[in-house]
């Protein structure tokens, strides 16, 4: 990965040898606060897992007490710029022939000096057990590899979003991710290493291995090199993709002429491999043995893996190992072979991270005493390499990633995630409207849109810490990082999972954390607080002047008018900038007239009439005109309505929220629940567990989504089993394009579950 | 039957054997009685046949079927081919109770042929008789003669077609019934050069039908069925004749080119529950490119002389022992071919190791499937045929131990001693039911 060395890193394998000077802030990172080392060491590649805490900078509002508010003139809060230690997990992938290197970088760099072990597993463990002990002082502790390998695979399974996929060579898009599934239990994992095992898992610690072959990947590299005095795995594989087997197999229509059909075998089937080479006067060429050696050992696997399954009445089976390790040649073959043995019923997965299970599980068995699995973890796009492809033709830069680095790293989140209960049916939610992984011409347009808008970010960045040392510095190397991002993800848009609009501005939230920039739109969100504050009063007083009927239009008006404001839009920042008097009441100008693109305002309507919502769940952003003009008003009627109205906020200006909430209206049924994360995004099967006890206590019956980030990029065809109300303004001409409106049109989605009473409503065009 | 086996019984010299479950089955094949097994065997039907006691009406119905089988009878010469993708196997029923009288109307190149394939043992370079295999003073069809057993590669099938071009055999009006792929992909050969219609047969149909006949009538008044006691050790494992009571249910691997595996519950009901690749072909294919050696036998007389841990990565070269976590012994086979990974090691094999690893390797996949299949499938009988069998003691010993071993003693291996010629016998059987059928 091109992380670890130069931009350009399809000449690095050239350059690096075993005397390679690593680049410290790039690889083995945070080694000052490193504990509970773990390694796993395979046959050609080691990896290395370490926990470290990683200290980065927080925005925080804090509010004054507002009985000395004279003190501070008209400031209700400040903004404070805190410090705030996080855990991470480091895993970090690299060839054995680095190993020595590595421990003696890890050595120097090394300052706590509490670690007095190291977990170790894999085969090649015992080997390098003195080297370890005499290079890092540490007791090497040996993990049995098939529960380290488990353990990892739970915890992927678990906590990454996107971490399984389906391959599929010749669709549109190689990857097909699968969802999170609500219960990961039970699997069959089938882990093709030197031989193969086939391993039932049925819960954390309940696993057994139910079967295995001796035909695996050692076979094809040990019977491979025999056959074509090949000596790499690699290269044999690229043999492989490039051999006819039908010159080495035997096939049906070889024996019958055609196909078998009393028995339903066409005739392109195998009848025998290596049927044809059962003669002395004909010589076959390296890539067609290969190929068919490749077919044989893939189809037996495949086999087996169905037959297992099915004995033990299993769907679920994900492969992993060194014969599949991301290599399109066998996930090909593997997931063909299954298709064929179980007619499509059970569908072949594999594992963004499989390479990495050993070294999770060993470094999980470690950490047991400070239960990992009691927190939940995402995965750090800014500082984990990403899924590559190693098909030679597609992407010519991917042959640099054996001589080079890879790397995952997981941060521990504030909170444990579960999913929303109201969704209809968790088992199929996707937030994501739509997968740019397979929309190639959405794809485009958005990473353009967010490589455009690169430098105002960065503008931002700089403008939101004028006293802070090397800001400037920083916020180019966040420019570098984030552009190489969108690079890498032009050429591989599954590096990271399905790519959607809300995982490229995750990954720009964490290019800029990774180099504290908590919030580059800090200074300006408080410009923009403060003249909302202001107004709020007077927009308050004139609402209340109204008639209930056109105050519940006005009340929508106002949290859409206050959605037109967002400085992550890029329209919207480009009026807001040139025009920094650009009002509320210019806002509600700008809007859609009626009907909406998305129009289910009657049906809203009618249904105010009736009887009051119990509870409230409200999904809004954090702070502006947007909360406090649009937002505020409309929870007020809810609460006036006898409501209860649970608000969902990102962390950094939860307390201005609060004060404002709570101070402005004291209502005792009004509460605030802090998000884990700042994504203007919505991930319903990742919420804080808290909210979901909340919302199962309360019988929330009311979900109100609101924003263009929330409720269009994500959410949009979210099903709920409750009423929800999804609102935004459309900012982005081009998505407005694409959804047969024009800019700043309106979607107002109002839905009711079937089998309640059903107001339907025109839908708009699908995105 | 009751009384057909007490008299078995009391001739205790050739073992239990009877074919309980096969009567029903044998009937509809012989229901005239006509046909019948040979000397030793004849007695077990011997109800069906005229001249035991039974009412004047039935014996003269009887009588009548005889008749009429007699007329309907095929013309010499009886054939049955199963045409696989190695192997044609050919059975030849050659009769030994031709009349004087018979013997003048016979034309000449019907007796040539009898001739050539009764007193040679050999035929060309590639044909051979399975001498030890021939089932003598079989009874069929009302008439006796020998079973002889004839193989020979499917490479030479075009000189073989020839050769009944230029013994104009088309002439003998006889049915060629033919089974196996190359029924279906020689037909028009046959047709054209040779001016022969195939009658095809669906080669599972034939592997069933001819696998019970042969079980049923025995082997020279041996079993046909053998299993090995002790499997799982080495050093007392022998080989038993056994019968096939009750066949059914049986899981049949047949181990040619490729592998079927069949499950079967009677000889009208089975299903083809799935099969493999990696076959017969595939350890011969293998070890040609890997030895250089040319035919079967070469590769397994190398393949008794090596040692295929030297080729095979083994449980205790991974983890210096057993594996206890998942109950794995240390001599369990980890990685096929594992230790070839490594450069030196390739350097210094031998052929006779690379052999031996091929054939171990293919062995364990199909017990490994089957033994699955059987699980699947409830069934713990699973009968092993098929040419790759042939002269192979070490697979059928693997096969033995693989079955034993890994279901705790549930399963059963058993072999049968006519290997990879039932689908012949089968096609043959079909010959004589077809004209019975006018």
């Amino acid at each position: 990965m091109a992380e670890c060395g130069p931009v350009d890193s399809s000449t690095s394998t050239h350059t690096m040898d075993k005397s390679i000077t690593l680049p410290p802030d790039e690889i083995f990172r945070n080694l000052e606060n490193a504990k509970r080392f773990a390694i796993d060491i395979g046959g050609s590649l080691t990896k290395l897992a370490y926990y470290s805490t990683v200290q980065h900078k927080v925005a925080k509002v804090r509010s004054f007490d507002h009985t000395a508010k004279e003190a501070h003139g008209d400031k209700l809060y400040e903004i404070a710029v805190q410090e705030e230690v996080t855990a991470r997990l480091h895993f970090i992938k690299f060839e054995n022939a680095y190993i020595e290197t590595c421990l003696d970088f890890i050595k120097d760099h090394l300052v706590n000096t509490e670690t007095k072990v190291i977990k170790a597993t894999g085969g090649g463990a015992h080997k390098f057990k003195d080297l370890i002990e005499r290079k890092l002082g540490l007791k090497v502790d040996k993990e049995d590899e098939m529960t380290c390998l488990i353990k990892g695979c739970n915890f992927v399974l678990r906590n990454i979003p996107h971490e399984a996929f389906v391959y599929a060579k010749h669709a549109d898009s190689e990857f097909r991710f699968q969802n999170t599934q609500p219960y990961i239990f039970p699997y069959l994992l089938v882990n093709i290493g030197s031989g193969v095992s086939i391993v039932k898992v049925e819960s954390e610690d309940k696993f057994e291995r139910i079967g295995g072959s001796s035909i695996g990947g050692g076979t094809f590299w040990g019977l491979g090199a025999l056959l074509t005095k090949t000596k790499r795995f690699d290269e044999l594989l690229q043999l492989a993709s490039k051999g006819q087997h039908t010159n080495v197999d035997m096939l049906v229509k070889d024996i019958y002429g055609g196909s078998y059909g009393s028995l339903g075998l066409t005739g392109d089937l195998i009848a025998s491999s290596f049927g044809k080479s059962a003669t002395a006067n004909k010589e076959f060429s390296k890539e067609d043995m290969a190929k068919s050696l490749l077919h044989m050992i893939s189809n037996d696997i495949g086999q087996l893996a169905c037959l297992y399954a099915k004995v033990h009445n299993l769907s679920r089976v994900y492969f992993g190992g060194f014969f599949i390790r991301g290599h399109p040649v066998t996930m090909h073959t593997i997931t063909y072979s299954i298709n064929y043995f179980t007619k499509g019923e059970v569908q072949a997965l594999f594992l963004r991270h499989e390479g990495y299970l050993g070294a999770i599980g060993a470094f999980l068995k470690g950490a047991e005493e400070d239960n990992p699995n009691q927190y939940s973890w995402g995965e750090n796009y800014a500082g984990s390499s990403g899924l590559m492809s190693v098909s030679p033709d597609m992407n010519p830069m991917q042959r640099a990633r054996s001589g080079t680095f890879d790397m995952l790293e997981m941060d521990r989140l504030e909170r444990q995630l579960v999913k929303l209960p109201l969704l209809q049916d968790p088992s199929s939610y996707i937030p994501d409207t739509v997968d740019l992984t397979e929309d190639a011409l959405a794809r485009e347009y958005w990473l353009f849109c967010f490589e455009d808008a690169l430098d105002g970010v960065v503008k931002r960045a700089v403008a939101s810490q004028p006293d802070m040392p090397e800001t400037q510095e920083r916020a180019e190397k966040f420019r570098q990082k984030y552009r190489h991002k969108l690079q890498t993800l032009r050429h591989q848009p599954f590096a990271y999972g399905s790519l959607t609009v809300r995982s490229l501005l995750d990954t720009r939230e964490h290019c800029l954390n990774e180099f504290n920039f908590p919030d580059p739109y800090s200074k300006i969100k408080q410009r923009e607080n403060d003249v909302a504050l202001k107004y709020y009063l007077k927009a308050v007083k004139s609402l209340d002047q109204l008639e209930w009927e056109e105050r519940q239009f006005a009340l929508i008006r106002g949290v859409l008018a206050g959605n037109v404001f967002d400085w992550g839009a890029k329209a919207v920042s480009d009026v807001l900038e040139s025009d920094p008097e650009f009002g509320f009441e210019e806002a509600k100008r700008q809007l859609e007239e009626r009907p909406w693109l998305v129009d289910c305002y009657d049906q809203w309507f009618e249904r105010l009439k009736g009887p009051p919502h119990r509870c409230a769940l409200f999904f809004v952003d954090n702070s502006g005109v947007d909360i406090i003009l649009g937002v505020i008003p409309f929870v007020r009627e809810l609460l006036s309505r006898g409501t209860e109205v649970y608000t969902y906020i990102s962390n950094a200006w939860f307390w201005l929220v609060t004060l404002v909430l709570r101070d402005g209206l004291r209502d005792e049924r009004l509460m605030l629940v802090q998000s884990g994360s700042s994504s203007p995004c919505l991930d319903l099967s990742r919420l804080d567990k808290v909210l979901a006890t909340v919302v199962r206590e309360r019988n929330t019956d009311l979900v109100i989504i609101e924003g263009m980030g929330r409720a269009i990029h994500t959410n949009y065809y979210a099903m709920l089993s409750c009423e929800s109300l999804k609102m935004a303004v459309i900012k982005n001409s081009w998505l407005a394009d694409r959804l047969g409106g024009k800019l700043f049109s309106v979607v107002f989605k109002y839905e009711v579950p079937a089998g309640k009473l059903s107001h339907d409503c025109s839908a708009a065009s699908p995105l | 039957m009751d009384k057909a086996k007490s008299m078995m019984d009391k001739k205790g010299a050739s073992g239990p054997f009877h074919v309980a479950n096969g009567q029903r089955s044998f009937t509809s094949v012989t229901a005239n009685g006509a046909c019948s097994s040979n000397g030793d065997m004849h007695h077990l039907h011997r109800g069906d046949e005229p001249d035991c006691t039974g009412s004047p009406a039935k014996r003269s119905r009887l009588r009548r079927r005889t008749e009429s089988v007699r007329r309907n009878r095929p013309p010499f010469p009886w054939f049955g081919m199963d045409i696989g993708g190695t192997l044609v196997k050919l059975v030849y029923f050659e009769p030994v109770d031709i009349t004087a009288e018979e013997e003048q109307e016979e034309v000449e190149n019907l007796k040539s042929i009898r001739r050539y394939l009764t007193s040679n043992v050999a035929y060309g370079k590639t044909g051979v008789r399975d001498v030890h295999l021939e089932l003598r003073n079989l009874t069929m069809c009302g008439r006796t003669g020998n079973l002889h057993f004839i193989r020979f590669p499917t490479q030479a099938m075009h000189r073989f077609i020839q050769m009944g071009s230029d013994k104009n055999f088309s002439s003998l009006h006889t049915t060629l019934c033919a089974t196996g792929g190359g029924a279906y992909k020689f037909e028009n050969d046959f047709r054209t050069m040779a001016d022969l219609e195939l009658l095809k047969l669906d080669e599972l149909d034939c592997l069933i039908r001819g696998l019970l006949f042969v079980d049923r009538v025995g082997f020279n008044g041996h079993p046909e069925c053998y299993y090995f006691q002790n499997p799982s050790d080495t050093q007392n494992c022998v080989k038993r004749p056994c019968t096939l009571d009750n066949p059914f249910p049986m899981l049949l691997v047949n181990i040619g080119s490729g592998v079927s595996i069949l499950a079967v519950h009677s000889q009208d009901n089975y299903k083809r529950v799935t099969g493999t690749s990696l076959g017969g072909g595939t350890f011969l294919g293998l070890c040609c490119l890997l030895t250089g050696c040319e035919t079967f036998e070469e590769a397994l007389e190398m393949a008794s002389k090596g040692d295929s841990t030297n080729v095979d990565k083994l449980v205790k070269d991974i983890y210096g022992g057993d594996y206890e976590r998942f109950g794995l012994q240390g001599s369990a086979v980890a990685s096929s071919f594992g230790h070839m990974m490594c450069k030196e090691r390739r350097d210094s094999i031998s052929k006779e190791d690379l052999a031996r690893a091929t054939l171990v390797t293919i062995t364990n996949n199909i017990g490994s499937i089957a033994r699955m299949c059987a699980v699947n499938e409830k069934i713990e009988r699973v009968v092993f045929v098929g040419n790759f069998l042939r002269i192979n003691t070490v697979s059928t010993k693997l096969l033995a131990y693989a079955m034993d071993f890994w279901s705790k003693g549930q399963l059963k291996a058993l072999f049968l001693e006519h290997e990879g010629y039932f689908g012949a016998v089968g096609a043959l059987m079909e010959l004589l039911k077809a004209s019975e059928d006018l």
